[in-house]
């Protein structure tokens, strides 16, 4: 019974797949909207370039495309040591019966030029195989340093041609760098691409620094430091280096996020052991307060349109989700599902809300509607924690950390993304251990 | 850390030992009034080791609470007569969570422990004005184990001597 049931399963997934893939009009498209579909077969052949500088630009672009396309799950680059027809003669004309033979539903075209300034321009297309019609392409140049934001551009045009969804690869994550033993935990800043890349450290672990977060623009960084001992939210700017307080207050202040003009930063202030959730304006410099609870109230998240709040508070006894207006008003609890729910996160789409979920003695990492239903777990383990979102709604990362023996044997912590059907679980390597991932906006 | 944890180990054999507070009638530099146990006999008194060994500068909770359990009002009552009796030391009171629970929640809730300790102190004589508090969530553990064993430990409030 289970065999035949699971073989039709198994059937059914292959249909859907088909069908989304290619439905009727024969072009090629995915539905991200459906999980465990069938990967979409892609030829991505190395950019062609005349010079050797360019030509291995080129190869190194092709590969960063294909593992962009790969890592989201719904991409299967094929082995280039399968394709027939050859680069060069690829610019010419693709030759598609070449590329229907190794059923290959789409086929990527790139080359590279020098520009006069000494920048490079970079030409691709996207073609339907067995349509044998263009889909999408454009011309950018850069400076040759930046190719990999060429290339994570170039798998962005083609993922939005393809899922009709915004891509998520010209991106990057700001994350915490953890090393040391567990009694003695070393914290630091770190920043890298989307993929891993252009991994930096952003603090050297002198003080303890947590809860990295954005700003729309991505290019400042707020979180929360230790430095001299007192725990403080600060705001990092990634062009300048230099780090600000923000503000000086009485008490701890702690779990800042941005609101998403950037005008603003809702953030958490201890006052004789009671938390609240402040907001304060970037641009006045005045505050205000937003919840008037002895509970703790902690972890607040903008709506995508600034104009509402999640947030987390253990007012009904245990910890729960609860949404308010921004200006502090109309706070009602959304989850009421078994167990604690914690480190609420709005969608960028507006459409769901994530969360950190403790039930029996294990972790979730779920999504629920802004009013509390339809909850979904995607992720489960004896921690896990702290989803944040892709700027495209459809991806998120959170961090898993396994449990230790009594000196400490056993511990890792690592980063992770996960499709939102809950499929497509990878890790996110990392150099060192690393927790509190927080996931840019779409690099401008 | 080891040393650490031997005078954890110490404190809370010493605690179990004497069941008064300390003697509070002896001045510093004066030989030891009570007499002392053994293990203690090179600590002044009124020093921070006097305080971590003959008094105990931590207090246990229960999961994701901050009220004070009967254990830790003795030890925190132990703490106030000596505070008030060496009424020169301020002190940080540190607040810290096991790993059972998420970052930001275990922040606020090292913070209304650190406070719960702190009011008790100040309701027992011990101002107010000699207090800081700090919590460090679950960021600070003293026992690695992932059990209970190791959680119960450091799910706690440090009064920390300056």
């Amino acid at each position: 019974m289970t065999r035949i049931r699971s073989f039709v399963a198994l059937v059914a997934v292959f249909v859907l797949g088909m069908v989304a893939a290619l439905p009727v009009g024969a072009e090629v498209r995915i539905d991200i909207t459906r999980g465990q579909m069938k990967p979409l077969p892609i030829a991505i052949p190395e950019f062609a370039g005349s010079s050797g500088q360019e030509s291995q630009i080129g190869k190194d672009i092709a590969r960063v495309v294909s593992a962009d396309l790969e890592r989201s799950g719904l991409f299967k680059p094929i082995d280039p040591k399968a394709f027939i027809q050859t680069v060069a003669s690829l610019q010419v004309q693709p030759r598609f019966p070449d590329w229907k033979a190794i059923n290959a539903e789409g086929l990527v075209v790139g080359k590279l030029d020098n520009t006069p300034d000494g920048r490079v321009r970079v030409e691709f297309r996207l073609w339907d195989v067995f349509a044998e019609a263009y889909m999408t392409g454009w011309t950018l140049s850069a400076s040759p340093n930046d190719w990999r934001r060429l290339a994570h551009k170039v798998a962005d045009a083609i993922y939005k041609r393809v899922t009709g969804e915004d891509g998520y690869f010209d991106t990057q994550i700001v994350y915490i760098a953890e090393s040391g033993p567990k009694n003695d935990r070393k914290k630091r800043l770190a920043i890298m691409d989307q993929d891993g890349e252009n991994h930096r450290f952003l603090t050297d672990g002198s003080e303890l620094v947590l809860t990295p977060r954005f700003s729309p623009s991505s290019r400042e960084i707020t979180y929360l430091s230790y430095y001299r001992g007192v725990p403080r939210v600060y705001i990092f700017n990634l062009d300048t280096g230099r780090r600000e307080a923000l503000g000086n207050f009485p008490g701890m202040t702690f779990a800042p996020r941005f609101s998403p003009d950037g005008n603003k930063v809702a953030f958490n202030m201890a006052e004789d052991g009671n938390t609240e959730i402040y907001e304060m304006n970037l641009l006045t410099r005045q505050k205000v307060r937003l919840t008037t609870n002895s509970a703790i109230d902690t972890a607040p998240s903008y709506s995508p349109d600034g104009q509402q709040i999640v947030f987390e508070s253990d007012r009904g006894g245990g910890q729960q989700l609860y949404v308010m207006s921004a200006g502090g008003g109309g706070q009602n609890r959304i989850s009421f599902g078994d167990g604690r729910y914690g480190t609420p996160v709005w969608s960028p789409r507006g459409d769901l809300i994530a969360f950190t979920k403790q039930k029996g003695g294990q972790f979730f990492i779920g999504v629920m509607r802004p009013d509390g239903s339809g909850e979904r777990l995607l992720a489960e383990g004896f921690l896990v924690e702290g989803p944040t979102w892709a700027p495209n709604g459809r991806v998120l990362a959170f961090f898993r950390e396994s449990p230790s023996d009594e000196r400490g044997r056993g511990q890792s912590v690592r980063l992770y993304t996960i499709d939102l059907t809950g499929s497509n679980e990878r890790v996110l390597l990392t150099p060192v251990d690393g927790s509190d991932p927080a996931w840019s906006p779409l690099i401008p | 850390m080891k040393l650490r944890f031997l005078s954890i180990f110490a404190a809370a054999a010493l605690l179990a030992a004497c069941e008064s507070a300390p003697s509070d009638t002896g001045n510093k530099g004066s030989t030891a009034a009570t007499t002392p146990p053994a293990a203690a006999k090179s600590i002044a008194p009124g020093s921070k080791d006097d305080f971590v060994a003959n008094v105990g500068d931590r207090v246990f909770f229960d999961f994701d609470k901050s009220s004070l359990r009967a254990d830790a009002k003795a030890t925190l009552s132990k703490q106030a007569a000596w505070l008030k009796q060496y009424g020169s030391y301020t002190m940080t009171i540190e607040g810290h969570a096991d790993e059972r629970g998420t970052r930001e929640y275990n922040l606020a809730l090292g913070e209304k422990r650190a406070n719960a300790v702190k009011e008790f102190l100040a309701a027992n004589g011990v101002a107010a004005s000699r207090v800081k508090v700090v919590s460090y969530g679950k960021e600070r553990p003293v026992a690695l184990g992932s059990n209970e064993a190791a959680w119960s430990q450091n799910r706690r409030g440090v009064t920390v001597l300056n």
